[in-house]
């Protein structure tokens, strides 16, 4: 248990792939996270320090309860951090105990559950951020409309939440979370109620939509293979407390095709982390 | 396909059959058996005596009389039970210090307050509206109770994440995942409005419908009584279905509106 390459990794060796500027786009400095119940206090999270670059894919990867929904949620503002600082494209996400809402309308959420709204279709889900920030309805529905094709969605514009598969609705979540053009895109293990085969084209259209719209992108997963896939660098959380163990920079391309995972390097690095998480009790 | 049209004809056929059937068996017995009148009527004697007293513009006063009642006192819990079950699901403080009255006073057989009601409000129209309301308004609240404590957690996230302000949490979350409670609370409402209405003619009323179950078994007029029990069915089918047609057109998205919809 001895953490081997620690979070002092800059941001910018990491992704050796493709360019990443010198600015960070989020960077979480020093951040820990306590629960008081009434039976004590639990650490959550322990000295996190993490940096991600513009446009970089971050896959953040632990057994469950290792912390790394904490840790999302914590990037998200939804919930506060006991010590430490987030920032995010230079600003910084908390001013006191409230939070900055330039800094948090910059960012696009994706939950486990997709949390659609059913009373609304699925246009009206897709442009309900852009409807509580005042877009008149053509063009929120306009842009809507335009985010339903990018994730595959052409045809189901005025069907209902509850006549979608799951794979569908996650679809319509990651629109939703698309739909106020985020730089920053945080997305809390989206695919992890979804079957093997559909999970696989999830990935890849995430990929290509990630690509697409050039946004930043943090992953938390447990799927080994689907960090690797998705990532540039892959964070290993390890739990109580939940902590950086090792940060991987996946050497491969993006975008990446199915094929990649046969590729050595690609094999190689999952192996390596099987191993590190196995080791863990 | 056959599915379908067989379930079609199920939902419109089935009870009309069975009514006519059970009516069948009912004035078969009651012929062959030479029932007293007074103790089961035929329901020929029933229908004959039911379209004499549809003839009589007394019997469209009573039951105007009873629907208003009944309407009015609905309408009033329906203000109060939202009202009251907003704030005892918002403010938990509230809740705690007025919960064991709220147990206490549903516990209490509200129909042995009538008389009392009867005492204070008089033997017209506004005591059975006070009573119809006192019932409906139960139900409704602890429905709309239930519903704002119901609002998915996951879902207010998705409101928080995107900075929404109280107004668009109550607007976009929290009042159209309450509707359905409402609703139900509504459905199990009318109904309770409609018998604190019947039993407050019943114990001090000087017309409508409940006030006809009294005087037509003062006479000993079975049949007559067998008149005003469908009268007074017939009303609670007809307040119940507007009630379920307003759920239709309010919560189209909604579980129970939607399998009822496509059942098979």
């Amino acid at each position: 248990m001895t953490p081997s390459v620690t979070s002092t990794i800059p941001a910018t060796t990491a992704a050796a792939s493709h360019r990443v500027p010198p600015v960070a786009k989020l960077e979480i400095k020093g951040v820990s996270k306590d629960f008081t119940t009434a039976r004590g206090t639990t650490r959550a999270l322990s000295d996190i320090n993490l940096s991600i670059g513009e446009q970089e894919f971050v896959s953040l990867i632990g057994r469950s309860g290792c912390g790394k929904t904490t840790a999302l949620r914590i990037m998200a503002g939804l919930i506060t951090p006991t010590a430490g600082e987030i920032t995010i494209g230079g600003k910084s996400l908390w001013s006191g105990s409230s939070i900055d809402s330039s800094v948090i309308s910059q960012l696009g959420i994706v939950f486990q559950d997709s949390n659609l709204f059913p009373w609304y279709d699925v246009l009206d889900n897709i442009s309900l951020p852009l409807r509580l920030r005042g877009v008149a309805k053509g063009k929120r529905h306009e842009k809507a409309e335009e985010l339903a094709e990018l994730v595959g969605l052409k045809g189901f514009e005025k069907s209902y939440p509850r006549e979608l598969s799951g794979g569908m609705r996650q679809r319509v979540a990651i629109a939703r979370a698309l739909s106020c053009n985020p730089e920053l895109l945080l997305m809390d293990e989206p695919f992890g109620a979804l079957d093997a085969l559909t999970r696989e084209r999830m990935n890849l259209e995430l990929q290509r939509i990630s690509l697409a719209t050039k946004a930043t992108v943090v992953f938390v997963t447990h799927d080994i293979a689907e960090a690797v896939f998705l990532g540039d660098r892959v964070v290993h959380l390890t739990p109580r407390p939940g902590r950086i163990q090792n940060i991987t920079t996946v050497g491969m391309p993006r975008p990446r095709s199915i094929a990649a995972q046969t590729d050595p390097e690609f094999v190689r690095i999952v192996g390596e982390l099987r191993v590190a998480l196995d080791a863990e009790e | 396909m056959r599915n379908e049209k067989f379930v079609t004809a199920l939902r419109w056929g089935a009870t009309p059959v069975l009514l006519v059937v059970l009516f069948g068996l009912w004035e078969l017995g009651v012929k062959t058996m030479n029932v007293s009148e007074l103790i089961l009527p035929a329901p020929t004697r029933i229908f004959q005596s039911l379209f004499k007293a549809l003839g009589t513009a007394q019997t469209w006063h009573d039951a105007q009389v009873t629907t208003t009642e009944a309407v009015v006192g609905f309408l009033i819990a329906l203000v109060f039970g939202v009202v009251t079950g907003v704030v005892l699901g918002k403010v938990p403080l509230i809740e705690i210090s007025l919960r064991p009255l709220i147990v206490a006073s549903q516990v209490v057989p509200k129909v042995a307050l009538i008389p009392l009601f009867v005492i204070w409000f008089g033997f017209g129209m506004s005591s059975k509206i006070i009573i119809a309301a006192l019932m409906g308004f139960f139900p409704i609240m602890l429905n709309v109770q239930l519903g704002v404590r119901s609002v998915d957690p996951g879902q207010r996230d998705v409101m928080r994440s995107l900075n929404a302000t109280r107004w668009q949490t109550f607007r976009h979350l929290e009042l159209k995942s309450t509707l359905p409670y409402v609703f139900a609370g509504m459905e199990v409402g009318i109904v309770f409005s409609i018998i604190g209405a019947i039993v407050g003619e019943y114990l001090g009323g000087s017309e409508g419908l409940g006030y006809g179950i009294v005087t037509t078994l003062n006479q000993m007029d079975a049949p007559a009584l067998f008149a005003v029990i469908i009268l007074l069915s017939t009303l609670g089918l007809i307040l119940y279905f507007l009630v379920n047609v307003a759920k239709r057109l309010s919560i189209p998205w909604h579980e129970s509106v939607y399998s009822q919809k496509n059942v098979g």
